[in-house]
């Protein structure tokens, strides 16, 4: 077996270093009734080339997005992934080392954080940021239980605009926290303000909001956060990160705690994980922030280095009052953004999310060309994504769409079901013109 | 400084870039877009990002150079205990770059991704074999996470039932520090338990401490088996039988599953729950801290409360099942770490039946084989045969020569090695927990033994060596307190 | 030998009562034991304490301690300049080191706290 390398004689030797007989003695801890006694169920090994060829066959039995048009979003939007990603986050100095805790044989991972901290803090345009969490789900959980430890209010806010598995994971974070979660309703796509108003009138830890939010229409993030501060609440952006490009970014409207999916920078779609979330906040709520950090410090000879700072916050050491129980994050999946964000460069990151807003915007006035299709909130300003109103129901205008090869819009009546007859349609700089036409094509046979 | 170490930023300098940015390429009707006016002036970005404007070659450097600071698997042995950086098979990185596992998304239509909801199902039929559980959700992103989920399960099942006062989780302390902090998060109290001489469970204080609890006070006990010193838990049965007739659910950390695997499970010795770490005992790389998968495991009478969506298999058809009414709902958006499901069903099916059991078996030969050399050097915590891993006691050391755990750790590095975890478990003075895997050779242990036994002999006759190691890492020991007293967390134009 | 004016906890905090206000702090042993201090969490004027249990929280680079408080009552004072100068505690242990002043409700609970040289017998067997 390749992944062992020990000979029979190697194991002979090392049993007889040992004291015991047989692999068998080394069990002896095991009472005779903890032990298996029989083969696992479970197929025989396989060579490279099979198992290969069977990985393969199991891969053709999907169909990736790539096969065709797609407008697929809803929380996974598709982007080019520069080579230079694949290429240096797939070093296996890099990909196969543990967590930084001894900084003297981890600068690399440690650097490569602090500038990942540096760069998610300048596109949300926050003060600093954390290296990671598990996904924009869990991190909008964490930036919650964040606000109740500063605010101290047992009540959270929540847009009906999020993200429909952002709020039931947030739902579920705080079922056993005695915690009340409120859901503010929708007017014409978007966060109702007056709603919201009313919602925070008893108070509340946090208000929590999506922008572009789950319609693709960008919230008026400036009057949300003034009303979440008029309430004494904290104000919890989710974001997608690439909008950042063009649309102003949190930090700009004095927001507390941005949060978000890092999937658009650099990471492939992989069935909805991993990814990387993003957690941003204020440099004053640092003892409070979920998850690592790297700081820079010197060493004795007084060279520039990094460490995993503020560890008292953290599980291994404070316990049962940590700030969270998160350990492993999503590290190699943050190195990717890190990458991403650096190939791109100002210029670059500026000009996708340009090309993304301007793709979106072509690809809504050629569908509204088309006869019983309309923008489902015309007239509201969204990035990537836009909802469409339909002539018939969005189950079957998919169903008519995969015959033609073109992977269709998330059905919004899974949203809401009386929006059966829209979808939702992501667009962005990976969308050719023709891909757009042959929608428009197919949307005009119905 | 060498200038290729600095940070990017101070390598940036305005108009470069490292690849083009994709130009829009507009459909027909669309030619006459006005783009300047898409946005009200209100949310266009004002501010500058300031991100780095870095050339192709100089970012290939960048990265490359850092990458060589690192020590990794790749180029190292690493015997983190409770950690389990063995080997990463390269096919397992190879198959997950397929278009057909990496370009999918969790919304297609479920007739385009059969063979993705069928690995899922069968990865979750291998687990349920391995462990002697029979129910597995692989949503949860990591370990924490699993500890966190499964707990959730084990709330709403009181809940359930009427039993919601059942607040009281039994810890060893032992336990990792992620079990009492998942507590917390889940409205439980936990309760230390204590280790007897042998570093298990002592029996008689968990009698005690289920007393304390009340009648229905106990919720569950976590208990990571093998524990965190390397030892089974002899009495696991009596343990469990213990924790069931107070009410109580059995909860295992398992973390430390790779000795057990083909050997000995989990359900059949008395757990109700579990979690796994695909990143440690089924090779899925650990990424520099991630990204993992902390699938759990669980019996009948807990399934109905597992996290959705669920894959489920109709006749020959796999899909999605969300409208579970009993369910905790769920921990994190989308089916799971998909990309790391991918890599650890390829492993377990290069390995197969047999090579699964090899895999325990060779992981607690090569730990009993490194503890009889080291054990000529230092006092093991509990000198007797070991799973996985074991514990050595630097006290004598730091009593006698003023050299701790960390001393020897840091001069590991100078050797070439990565040094083991230190200070934990809690419970031994100047641990060193140290867990070799089954894919290293004799060989390197036996050059790790001699390097540890040169580095105790000079930390006798010349302690201060030891006091400034390492000398021949990229940087030396670093200022940590400087780190919180004068923190630096980004860079900022200076 | 320590102040034999304080009354200590096994947890190494001290107390000094002077007219039923009751001064608090942590001993030269615990300062020494917790090197590489950096962060001092302590409660607001007006909080209240309750014996036996946490008051705050000191730091170093990779522990945390909690505080007890040897008394119950209200804080009325809060050495706030400590939290900025934490070498004061090497310095000034029993002295410019002091964290709280707290108005005791019940002075009799003090009764029951180690002297000098019992504590002193307690640092022996550690």
């Amino acid at each position: 077996m390749p992944y062992i390398q020990n000979t029979e004689n190697e194991q002979r030797e090392m049993l007889r270093a040992i004291g015991v007989e047989s692999i068998k003695d080394l069990f002896e801890p095991l009472p005779a009734s903890t032990r298996l006694g029989r083969d696992l169920d479970i197929p025989v090994g396989m060579d490279e080339a099979s198992l290969r060829r069977h990985m393969i066959e199991l891969a053709k039995k999907n169909r990736p997005l790539g096969d065709g048009p797609s407008f697929l979003g809803a929380g996974r939007t598709r982007h080019y992934v520069p080579v230079i990603v694949d290429h240096l986050a797939g070093r296996s100095e890099f990909v196969t080392a543990y967590t930084p805790y001894q900084p003297e044989a981890s600068q690399g991972s440690l650097q490569v954080f602090f500038e990942f901290q540096t760069m998610i803090a300048q596109i949300t345009g926050m003060e600093i940021a954390n290296s990671s969490v598990y996904d924009g789900a869990s991190a909008l959980a964490e930036a919650a239980l964040m606000a109740l430890s500063l605010q101290k209010v047992d009540r959270i806010v929540v847009s009906k605009a999020s993200h429909p598995e952002d709020r039931d994971t947030l739902r579920t974070y705080l079922r056993n926290l005695d915690v009340e979660l409120v859901e503010v309703p929708l007017k014409e796509g978007r966060t109702d303000l007056d709603a919201t108003r009313k919602a925070l009138e008893v108070g509340a830890s946090a208000l929590c909001f999506q922008s572009p939010n789950f319609l693709g229409i960008l919230e008026d993030g400036a009057a949300l956060t003034e009303i979440a501060h008029e309430a004494k609440a904290l104000s919890i952006v989710s974001v997608h990160p690439l909008s950042l490009g063009v649309v102003a970014p949190p930090g700009d409207y004095d927001a507390d705690i941005v949060v978000g999916d890092g999937q658009p920078l650099g990471c492939p779609p992989y069935l909805g994980g991993p990814a990387f979330g993003i957690f941003a906040t204020r440099e004053k709520f640092i003892r409070r922030l979920p998850g690592r950090i790297v700081g820079q410090t010197v060493d004795g000879q007084g060279r520039q280095g990094y460490v995993l700072t503020f560890q008292t916050r953290e599980q291994h050491i404070r316990r049962d009052k940590a700030t969270s129980n998160i350990c492993t994050n999503n590290a190699l999946m943050a190195l990717r953004g890190a990458i991403y964000l650096a190939a791109m460069g100002e210029r670059g990151f500026a000009a996708v999310a340009e090309s993304c807003l301007v793709q979106a915007h072509a690809a809504a006035r050629a569908i509204t060309q088309v006869e019983g299709c309309s923008l489902l909130y015309d007239g509201q300003p969204f990035f990537c994504e836009l909802a469409v109103q339909l002539p018939k129901k969005a189950k079957e205008v998919n169903r008519h769409l995969a015959k033609k090869g073109i992977q269709g819009g998330y059905d919004l009546g899974r949203f809401d079901p009386a929006l059966d007859h829209a979808m939702l349609l992501a667009v962005t700089e990976v969308t050719s013109g023709d891909d757009v036409d042959r929608l428009v094509a197919a949307l005009r046979e119905l | 400084m060498h200038p290729d170490d600095r940070l990017l930023f101070e390598k940036s300098r305005p108009g470069m870039n490292a690849i083009e940015a994709p130009r829009p390429e507009l459909p027909k009707g669309a030619e006459s877009l006005d783009t300047a006016s898409l946005l009200p002036a209100e949310l266009r970005r004002q501010s500058a990002t300031d991100l780095p404007a870095v050339g192709q070659l100089d970012l290939v450097r960048h990265y490359t150079r850092l990458s060589r600071k690192n020590f990794a698997i790749s180029t190292t042995f690493y015997p983190l205990g409770s950690c389990t950086m063995k080997f990463n098979p390269l096919i397992n990185e190879t198959v997950v770059a397929e278009p057909g596992f990496a370009d999918l998304h969790p919304y297609q239509n479920e007739d385009d991704i059969q063979g993705a909801l069928g690995l899922v199902f069968e990865l979750e039929r291998y687990l349920a074999e391995i462990s002697g559980l029979p129910h597995i959700s692989l949503h949860p992103a990591a370990g924490a996470h699993g500890e966190l989920t499964a707990l959730m399960v084990i709330r709403e099942h009181f809940r359930k039932i009427g039993e919601d006062d059942r607040r009281t989780v039994l810890i060893p302390d032992s336990a990792h520090g992620t079990n009492p902090a998942s507590c917390t998060l889940c409205g439980f109290k936990t309760v230390e338990l204590k280790s007897n001489e042998d570093g298990l469970v002592d029996i008689d204080d968990l009698k005690k401490k289920i007393e304390a609890a009340g009648p229905k006070g106990i919720a569950a006990l976590m208990i990571t088996n093998p524990n965190t010193l390397g030892l089974f838990e002899r009495r696991i049965q009596e343990i469990a039988e213990l924790i069931h007739s107070a009410g109580g659910k059995v909860y295992m950390d398992g973390a430390n599953l790779n000795a057990l695997m083909g050997i000995s499970r989990p359900g059949d010795f008395g757990v109700d729950i579990m979690h796994f770490n695909l990143h440690k005992t089924f090779s899925t790389p650990h990424g520099t801290g991630g990204p993992g998968a902390g699938p759990i495991g669980v019996t009948d009478e807990l399934e109905p409360y597992l996290p959705i969506p669920r894959v489920v298999k109709d006749g020959e058809r796999f899909r999605f099942e969300e409208n579970r009414p009993s369910s905790i709902g769920r921990t994190r958006a989308f089916v799971g770490n998909f990309g790391v499901m991918v890599r650890a069903y390829t492993y377990i099916r290069a390995l197969g039946r047999a090579g699964i059991r090899r895999v325990g078996e060779n992981a607690v030969l090569n730990a009993n084989y490194l503890r009889v050399l080291l054990g000529k050097h230092m006092a093991v915590a509990h000198p007797r045969l070991c799973m996985h891993e074991f514990v050595l006691t630097a006290r004598r050391l730091a009593k006698e020569h003023g050299v701790k755990a960390t001393d020897l750790a840091k001069r590991l590095l100078d050797s070439g090695f990565h040094p083991p975890t230190i200070y934990f478990p809690l419970i031994v003075p100047e641990a060193l927990m140290i867990e070799p895997t089954e894919t290293e050779s004799k060989s390197t242990l036996d050059a790790f033994a001699q390097a540890f036994g040169q580095i105790i002999e000079e930390a006798q006759k010349n302690p201060e060596k030891l006091h400034q190691a390492p000398t021949t890492t990229p940087v030396q020991r670093m200022d940590e307190v400087r780190a919180v007293k004068q923190p630096v967390l980004r860079w900022r134009r200076g | 030998m320590r102040p034999d004016d304080l009354r200590y906890l096994e947890s190494h905090e001290w107390v000094r009562l002077q007219d039923g206000m009751a001064t608090i702090g942590i001993t030269d042993y615990a300062v020494e034991h917790l090197n590489d201090l950096v962060f001092l969490d302590l409660p607001s004027v007006g909080d209240e304490v309750t014996r036996g249990e946490s008051f705050g929280e000191i730091e170093s680079v990779k522990a945390v301690s909690e505080l007890y408080s040897p008394v119950s009552g209200e804080v009325v004072e809060v050495n706030e300049p400590l939290k900025e100068n934490l070498d004061q505690l090497a310095q000034d242990a029993f002295g410019g080191g002091w964290m709280i002043k707290v108005k005791a409700s019940d002075p009799s609970e003090l009764e029951s706290l180690l002297d000098a040289a019992a504590y002193e017998k307690v640092l022996e067997k550690e």
